[in-house]
């Protein structure tokens, strides 16, 4: 490594680090907190055995379960304008990441929801709680505490996924890392930089992660 | 009084409760005894709309429930009057002792959260778990967790308490703490329905007794009766039976 290429990384992390907290950070939060909600609604109609909405959320689950994100991008950002439906890279990005977590954490929200114990739920019935307040109160906060460890993998994945957004040219680190590369044909470093930067933004989650899991514990 | 009427249930093929009916006065302590898979549990099952009986009714509180189609609305206002204890507590995990009592007065009686609090220390002082008011369901041996389930269970003072099998999940020498509260609250004059196979509450703590087989009630009478002069053959054989064990 030259001390010129050097300069221009040193250079280039600010920029690199700013495009993560304009666009990767947004989007993976946005997401995320709009997959868990479609993801948590689309167990409880599993759960709660809801006609036609049980059956739409399982084809949903299927659907996105079964093809690529890079398609599914393609789909909203490329395919929805010729049946008039226009949308900007950024929401496209938002709308095909949020269905993915959604479909993908739904399956492990169902099964931390199975995995308590059916009696409590009775036991809520029995004090004379609502299905929906038992949910609310006893059986989705221990199912989150399971859920937790594998969500925070679906995250972590999530930031990475973000690059995705990239083959719709949202300007995310990927493609900032490439057009700041392309005035040196520096690539191999500015690219090196850009796994930097996602390797300092799971380090992070991951040791958020960790703390929570021991507040947690102490919790029980 | 609870007055149960004709309920019948089955599971497929099986007839699990061919037509049971029974009647508890107010204060009243009935021990409910049987072989396994005499329909004990689907029967206070379907007494708590936990099953859905093919047939029966329960008048209770004055108001007649019918327990193969009642709407969700008096299915909730029913069970806001009776208490269940099961075999297994099924404590709320996430909740401390305290509020796993106080949790369906605030969540499902919307009581105010002071009011139920001092409700609910009682309710654990009489089980004589106050001075773990704030441990995980996960901290408490199973002794203790099952009176905190009857702490929940009593709380809200309701007209009759539904107990399964309470002390079978236990080690049997955590069972007698759980009857020694179980007995207190029969004294107190709590009603009571308890599915149990412990002879000696049965004989002590229980006004009545009622012998199931075979989805049917085959004999009911007075604790005393019961174990001195049992009416009918199969009483005689169950009681038989467990002495010889
Ligand atoms: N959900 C169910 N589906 C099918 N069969 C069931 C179900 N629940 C109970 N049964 C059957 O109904 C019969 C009565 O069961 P139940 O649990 O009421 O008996 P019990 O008197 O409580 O027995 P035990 O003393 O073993 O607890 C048994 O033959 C059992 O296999
Ligand atoms: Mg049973």
């Amino acid at each position: 490594m030259t001390e010129r290429i050097l300069q221009e990384l040193i250079e280039s992390f600010p920029k690199l680090l700013l495009t993560a907290l304009k666009v990767t950070v947004p989007l993976t939060a946005i997401s995320f907190t709009i997959g868990i909600m479609i993801a948590l609604m689309t167990a409880l109609v599993q759960i709660a055995k809801i006609p036609v909405l049980r059956q739409l959320a399982r084809f949903y689950v299927w659907i996105i379960r079964g093809t690529p994100m890079l398609v599914q991008l393609f789909v909203v950002y490329f395919g929805l304008p010729s049946i008039g439906i226009t949308m900007s890279a950024f929401p496209s990005a938002i709308i095909v990441l949020s269905l993915s977590v959604g479909a993908y954490c739904s399956e492990t929200i169902r099964g931390a929801i199975e995995s308590v114990p059916k009696g409590q739920l009775e036991a809520c019935y029995c004090v004379g709680m609502t299905f929906p307040q038992a949910m609310r109160r006893v059986i989705i906060p221990q199912a989150m505490t399971a859920a937790f460890p594998p969500l925070s993998n679906s995250l972590i994945g999530l930031v990475k996924d973000t690059s995705l957004a990239y083959s719709i040219a949202v300007v995310e680190i990927m493609a900032q890392a490439q057009r700041i590369a392309s005035r040196t044909y520096d690539y191999f470093w500015l690219y090196l930089e850009a796994g930097l930067i996602y390797l300092i933004i799971c380090t992070l989650l991951t040791w958020i992660q960790r703390l929570v899991e021991r507040r947690m514990e102490r919790k029980r | 009084m609870i007055e149960v009427m004709n309920i019948q249930k089955r599971f497929g093929e099986k007839e699990v409760l061919k037509d049971v009916s029974f009647r508890v006065n107010d204060g009243d302590v009935i021990a409910v005894l049987g072989p396994s898979g005499s329909g004990k549990t689907t029967m206070l099952r379907c007494l708590s709309f936990l099953e859905t009986a093919d047939g029966g009714k329960v008048i209770f509180d004055g108001k007649e429930y019918d327990l193969h189609h009642s709407s969700k609305k008096d299915i909730l206002n029913y069970r806001k009057k009776i208490g269940f204890v099961f075999q297994n507590y099924q404590l709320f995990g996430n909740k401390t002792a305290l509020e796993n009592v106080t949790e369906g007065l605030i969540i499902a009686r919307k009581m105010d959260k002071k009011e139920a609090v001092d409700r609910g220390m009682k309710a654990l002082e009489r089980v004589g778990m106050l001075d773990h008011k704030d441990f995980y369901p996960s901290r408490l041996s199973g002794g203790q967790q099952q009176r905190v389930a009857i702490a929940r269970a009593m709380v809200s003072e309701p007209g009759v308490i539904f107990f399964d099998e309470p002390t079978s999940a236990l080690d049997p020498e955590l069972t007698g703490e759980v009857l020694n509260v179980m007995e207190k609250l029969a004294d107190e004059g709590t009603t009571m329905v308890v599915v149990t196979h412990e002879m000696e509450f049965a004989r002590r703590g229980a006004d009545r007794v009622i012998l199931m087989e075979d989805g049917l009630i085959v004999e009911e009478d007075s604790s005393d009766v019961f174990f001195t002069s049992p009416k009918t053959d199969r009483a005689k054989a169950f009681l038989e039976g467990i002495r010889g064990r």
